[in-house]
C-alpha cells in the first residue's frame, strides 16, 4: 500500500487520579484552549463541565421518542379497532380507549428506550472503530486505571511545544503526541 | 455521583467491596475470567451437562411440532397447563434483574453494582425461556406472527382489547428494553476487554462489540444521561410486565382469577422469585470465580432482606385472596378456596404455603441471612414455591369453575416435564456461556465504586 501520511492530531497527557485530571482540565481551559477532550475509565463528576460540554440532546430526543411511540401505539389501536377493522360486539364502543392503554404504555416505553440508546450512540458518533487517540500505546490504560487529557491540534491556539509544556507544568506523567494516520 | 450515606444504615460499616482493591485490580480480576482464565474441568462438565439437557428440550419441541400440543397434558377444561405455569414463572424470575439494574440504580443503592450485570443477563435468559412457552403453546408456532399487527392480505387485525395481545406487547417490549439496557451497560466493559485482550480474535470481537468506545468526557456524559433515562423507563416497565401478565388471569371471570389484588401480588411474587434465582446463581458463581471480594456476604444478606420483604407481600396476597372469598360471599369463590384446602390439588397448596410463607420467615434471623449454605437452600425452596403458586393458580381454577359438568383433572405428561427441564437446562447453559464470554460484573461501575468507597471512607473531603 502507499506510505502512511501522518499528521498531528494533538498532544496527550496522562494522570493517575481523577482529581488531578479534573484540576488539569480546568487549568487547560483557563489557558484558553477550546478543543480539548478528557478520557477516563469511569464517569468522573465535573469532567464534562471542565472540558466545556454542557448540554446533551439525549433527554429531549428520548422524550420525543416516547411521545412518538405512545401516539403511534394508540393511533394504531384506534385505526385498527375503530376504522379499518371495526367489530360490533354487543354494541360496545369501538374507541374503547381504556383497553388501549397497556399497549400505548408499552409502545411509549419502547420508543423512548430505543431512542435513548440510539441517540446516545449516534451523538457519540459510535460505532467508530478508528480514532487517532488509539494510536497512543498507553491509551489502552484509559479503560483500566489511567486518566488522559488531550489538547487537539485543530485548536486555534495550538502549538505543540507550548501545549506539551502546559501539560508538563500540570504534572502529567507521560506526554505523548497523538498522530492521525491516513 | 453524590456521596451516598449508606454507611449510616448498617450497624457495622462493612464495605461493599473488600478493602485493598484498586481500579486496576478490579479490572484485572473481572476481565481475566473472560480473557485469560483457562477453561476448567468444572466449567466443561457443567456446560456439557446443561447442553445435553438442551438436547432434551430440542427433542421435546421437535416431537411437539410433529404431533401437536396433544402430547402435553392439556385438554378441555385445562387448556393452559404447564405452558402458562412455566411462562409466568420464568418471566417473574426475570424481574429481579431489572429491579436490581434499574430501580436500585435510581435509588442510588451501591450494592447493586457487583450483581447488576449478571442479574440482567439472568433477566434476558429467563425472558427467552418464558417466551418459548406461549409460542409452543399456540400449537403452530410458525404462525405466531399472527399476533402482531401487520397488514395481512386477509385484512384481519389483532384484538387490542384482549389481555393476550397486551401480553405480546408487554413481553416483547420487556425483552427488547432489557437487551438494550444490558448492552448499553456492557459497552465500556467491552472496550476494557478490547484494550486488554492479547489474542487477535478477542481483540477483533470485543473491538467490534465495543464500537470504538473511548471513554471521553463527552461520551460518558451522554452515556450517563442515556443510562439514567433507560433506568427510569425500565422501572415502570418492569412493574407493568407482570401486571399485564396478571391481567391474563384477572380480566377473565374464572373463580380465583377475577380479583384486583392480582397485579401487585404478581409483581411482588415476581421480584421474590427473581431474587431467589439471583441467590441461586450468585452463590455458586462467586465461589467458582473467586468473586467473594465483590459479591460479599453483605450483598447476599441484602438480597435475603428483599426476599423477606417481597415474601411478606406475597403472603399478604395469599391471605387476602383467602379473606376476600369469604368476605365476598360469592359461592364460586368460596368453593374454590375450599378446593384449594381440601380438593385433589390441596397438597400443592400446602406445599406452596410451606415454601413461600413459612420458609422465608427464617430470614428474620441474622445468622441465617449470613449463612451462605442456608441462603442457597432457601433460594431453591422459594423458586419451587413460586412455581407451585403458578400451578395452583392455573390448574385449580381451571379444573373447578362454575359448572360441575365442566370440571376436570390435569396431570402433566413426560413431555411437559421434559420441556420444563429443557428450559432449565437452556437457562443454565446460557449462564455458563455468559460467565466465560462476557464480564459477569460491571467493571467500569466497580472502578467507580472503588473511587467512591476510597473517598467516602478515606476522608478526603
Amino acid at each position: 500500500m502507499s506510505e502512511k501520511r501522518s499528521q498531528l492530531f494533538g498532544v496527550m497527557g496522562e494522570f493517575s487520579t481523577p482529581e488531578d485530571l479534573v484540576a488539569a482540565t480546568k487549568k487547560v481551559r483557563e489557558a484558553g484552549y477550546k478543543h480539548i477532550e478528557a478520557y477516563t475509565p469511569f464517569p468522573v463528576e465535573g469532567l464534562a463541565e471542565a472540558v466545556g460540554f454542557k448540554w446533551t440532546a439525549v433527554p429531549l430526543l428520548t422524550l420525543l421518542g416516547g411521545i412518538a411511540g405512545g401516539v403511534g401505539g394508540f393511533g394504531l389501536e384506534y385505526w385498527v379497532s375503530a376504522i379499518t377493522y371495526p367489530e360490533n360486539i354487543g354494541g360496545r364502543p369501538l374507541n374503547s380507549w381504556v383497553a388501549f392503554i397497556p399497549v400505548t404504555f408499552e409502545m411509549t416505553v419502547l420508543g423512548a428506550s430505543l431512542v435513548a440508546a440510539i441517540s446516545m450512540l449516534a451523538l457519540n458518533k459510535l460505532p467508530q472503530p478508528y480514532h487517532p487517540v488509539f494510536n497512543v500505546e498507553r491509551f489502552a490504560l484509559a479503560s483500566t486505571d489511567k486518566f488522559f487529557l488531550c489538547i487537539e491540534a485543530r485548536d486555534a491556539k495550538f502549538n505543540l511545544a507550548e501545549a506539551s509544556k502546559l501539560l508538563q507544568s500540570l504534572h502529567a506523567e507521560h506526554i505523548n503526541e497523538v498522530k492521525d494516520e491516513e | 455521583m453524590s456521596a451516598t450515606p449508606n454507611l449510616r444504615m448498617g450497624q457495622e460499616p462493612e464495605p461493599w467491596i473488600e478493602p485493598g482493591h484498586s481500579y486496576a485490580s478490579v479490572t484485572d480480576k473481572i476481565s481475566s475470567a473472560v480473557l485469560t482464565r483457562p477453561v476448567g474441568i468444572g466449567w466443561l462438565a457443567g456446560f456439557a451437562l446443561t447442553f445435553s439437557i438442551v438436547m432434551v428440550l430440542f427433542l421435546a419441541v421437535a416431537y411437539l411440532f410433529a404431533k401437536g400440543v396433544g402430547i402435553w397434558g392439556i385438554n378441555i377444561p385445562i387448556g393452559w397447563g404447564f405452558a402458562i405455569v412455566n411462562f409466568v414463572w420464568w418471566i417473574g424470575i426475570g424481574h429481579a434483574g431489572t429491579l436490581i439494574s434499574a430501580i436500585l440504580y435510581l435509588l442510588n443503592q451501591k450494592w447493586r453494582t457487583s450483581i447488576n450485570r449478571f442479574a440482567e443477563a439472568m433477566t434476558l435468559f429467563a425472558v427467552a425461556c418464558a417466551g418459548l412457552f406461549p409460542l409452543l403453546h399456540t400449537g403452530r408456532p410458525w404462525m405466531a406472527y399472527y399476533m402482531l399487527p401487520y397488514p395481512s392480505t386477509m385484512g384481519i387485525w389483532p384484538q387490542f382489547r384482549s389481555p393476550l395481545i397486551w401480553d405480546v406487547f408487554a413481553v416483547s417490549t420487556y425483552a427488547t428494553v432489557s437487551l438494550v439496557f444490558w448492552f448499553i451497560g456492557l459497552i465500556p466493559d467491552l472496550a476494557t476487554l478490547r484494550d486488554r485482550a492479547k489474542k487477535k480474535w478477542q481483540q477483533m470481537i470485543f473491538g467490534m462489540l465495543s464500537m470504538g468506545w473511548r471513554g471521553s468526557a463527552r461520551h460518558w456524559h451522554r452515556y450517563q444521561s442515556a443510562y439514567l433515562l433507560l433506568a427510569g423507563l425500565a422501572t415502570p416497565l418492569v412493574l407493568s410486565v407482570h401486571t399485564v401478565v396478571s391481567f391474563d388471569f384477572a380480566v377473565g371471570i374464572v373463580p380465583g382469577w377475577h380479583t384486583t389484588i392480582f397485579p401487585p401480588y404478581f409483581v411482588a411474587g415476581a421480584i421474590y422469585s427473581g431474587f431467589a434465582m439471583v441467590l441461586t446463581l450468585a452463590i455458586p458463581m462467586r465461589a467458582a470465580y473467586g468473586m467473594q471480594d465483590f459479591i460479599t456476604r453483605r450483598h447476599l444478606e441484602q438480597c435475603a432482606k428483599v426476599m423477606l420483604a417481597t415474601g411478606l407481600i406475597v403472603a399478604y396476597g395469599y391471605f387476602f385472596e383467602f379473606f376476600l372469598s369469604f368476605y365476598s360471599g360469592n359461592k364460586f369463590d368460596l368453593f374454590l378456596t375450599h378446593q384449594r384446602l381440601h380438593g385433589p390439588y390441596a397438597p400443592y397448596y400446602y406445599a406452596l404455603l410451606l415454601c413461600n410463607i413459612l420458609t422465608p420467615q427464617l430470614l428474620w434471623i441474622r445468622k441465617v441471612r449470613r449463612n451462605i449454605a442456608a441462603l442457597f437452600v432457601i433460594s431453591l425452596v422459594i423458586n419451587t414455591g413460586m412455581w407451585l403458586e403458578r400451578f395452583v393458580i392455573v390448574v385449580i381454577s381451571l379444573t373447578r369453575d362454575f359448572m360441575p359438568s365442566a370440571w376436570g383433572r390435569y396431570s402433566a405428561t413426560v413431555w411437559d416435564y421434559a420441556t420444563l427441564a429443557g428450559t432449565l437446562g437452556l437457562f443454565t447453559m446460557l449462564i455458563f456461556l455468559f460467565v466465560r464470554g462476557l464480564p459477569a460484573i460491571a467493571i467500569s461501575e466497580m472502578r467507580e465504586l472503588v473511587h467512591q468507597e476510597s473517598h467516602g471512607n478515606g476522608g478526603h473531603q
